[in-house]
């Protein structure tokens, strides 16, 4: 019984000492127009590392890439087609779609967005209780 | 020097001692500074809303959107190790990518196959007037032109044309004109980056608009 309790204990302080509120990286894409009803985690498409590698253009306006979150309608159908993520993600210029989890790598029930944004940051945190958690 | 002056001076000295004796023993002890820090609530920390430093560019596993029960996970590259010498800022990813790609530090490609394609750069400034007294924005096509195609703004999101746009703050905040890309994920709106855009000073004999009403009657 005692020794319940204190694992009990140390486990509330664990969780008590963990960092808060930890920030992704500014313009990680959260994309879960179909992940979450479909069994998957969502997709994170992280900004940084493609415009280390390719312009803007190349996406935006040769792959026709809308320049909003979760507005391009984005299926496994039209990548394997070679759409959208599928004109690099086939095996040739990146790894293809087989690594489901390099995308699909969300946790459960995050929203689409674009993180970090600025109409994010505007938009005040709701209020959590202290005593929930 | 008489014996009076001699006597002022060490009953000074001595009471400047007894006073810092009493100072130092006035400090409470170690244990219960401790004690108080833990009775201040957590909710009233200074500056609460501002990133701490160690949150910034957090890898993949900790950064609070992807799942750390998923293997994919941490063989994702954490952006600090793809960052390793590109030139700061204080806002957005904190990579200067302008000044990176100028520097030749980035290479990313324009084309989707061929690395040698060159972009279509035009070195084109619009300067926009303020009607306000901050300084005058600047638009410098060049560096937009190096990462995009024209396509991507005209004629969608401005239309090439003089005085044609209607471009404000709010819009820009709400991710609007500007704000389609400044915000989500090129340089975003902080009180640290006003000047990358209101870049301009006013011209020396600027004065701020007048409405009718206040030419009329200037004590309203």
């Amino acid at each position: 019984m005692f020794k319940s309790a204190l694992l009990g204990l140390l486990s509330l302080m664990a969780v008590l000492m963990l960092p808060q509120a930890a920030q992704a990286e500014y313009a990680d894409v959260v994309i879960n127009n179909y992940a979450d009803a479909a069994g998957m985690r969502p997709a994170v498409f992280p900004h940084w590392y493609h415009r280390i590698r390719f312009r803007c253009k190349v996406c935006h306006a040769d792959l026709g890439f809308e320049f909003k979150a979760g507005g391009n309608k984005i299926t496994m159908a039209k990548i394997i087609d070679g759409q959208f993520c599928g004109a690099c993600h086939n095996g040739e210029i990146s790894w293809s779609v087989e690594n489901c989890g390099m995308c699909h790598s969300g946790v459960p029930g995050t929203p689409t967005q674009i993180h970090g944004s600025t109409v994010q940051r505007l938009v005040a945190p709701t209020y959590k209780s202290l005593d929930k958690k | 020097m008489n014996i009076k002056q001699f006597f002022l001076g060490v009953l000074t000295l001595s009471v400047m001692l007894f006073v810092g004796a009493q100072a130092k023993a006035a400090e409470p002890p170690v244990k219960d500074v401790k004690a108080a820090k833990g009775a201040v609530s957590t909710a009233n920390t200074f500056n609460r809303l501002l990133k701490k430093d160690k949150e910034r560019n957090a890898p993949p596993p900790d950064d609070g959107i992807h799942d750390p029960g998923n293997d994919g996970t941490h063989v994702l590259q954490p952006p600090l190790i793809a960052y390793d010498g590109l030139p700061t800022t204080e806002f957005g990813n904190y990579v200067d990518w302008v000044k990176s790609l100028n520097d030749g530090l980035l290479q990313p490609r324009y084309d989707r196959f061929d690395p040698t394609v060159e972009p279509l750069v035009m070195d084109l400034d619009i300067v926009r007037e303020v009607k306000a007294s901050m300084p005058d924005v600047v638009f410098p096509h060049k560096p937009h032109t190096q990462w995009l195609h024209c396509s991507n703004c005209h004629p969608k999101i401005f239309i090439p044309q003089r005085n044609a746009n209607v471009i404000n703050m709010s819009a820009i905040l709400l991710g609007q004109k500007c704000g389609v890309c400044h915000g989500k994920v090129s340089f975003p709106i902080t009180t640290k980056s006003c000047t990358k855009c209101h870049s301009k000073p006013k011209p020396a004999d600027w004065k701020p608009p007048q409405s009718e009403a206040s030419i009329k009657n200037p004590w309203r």
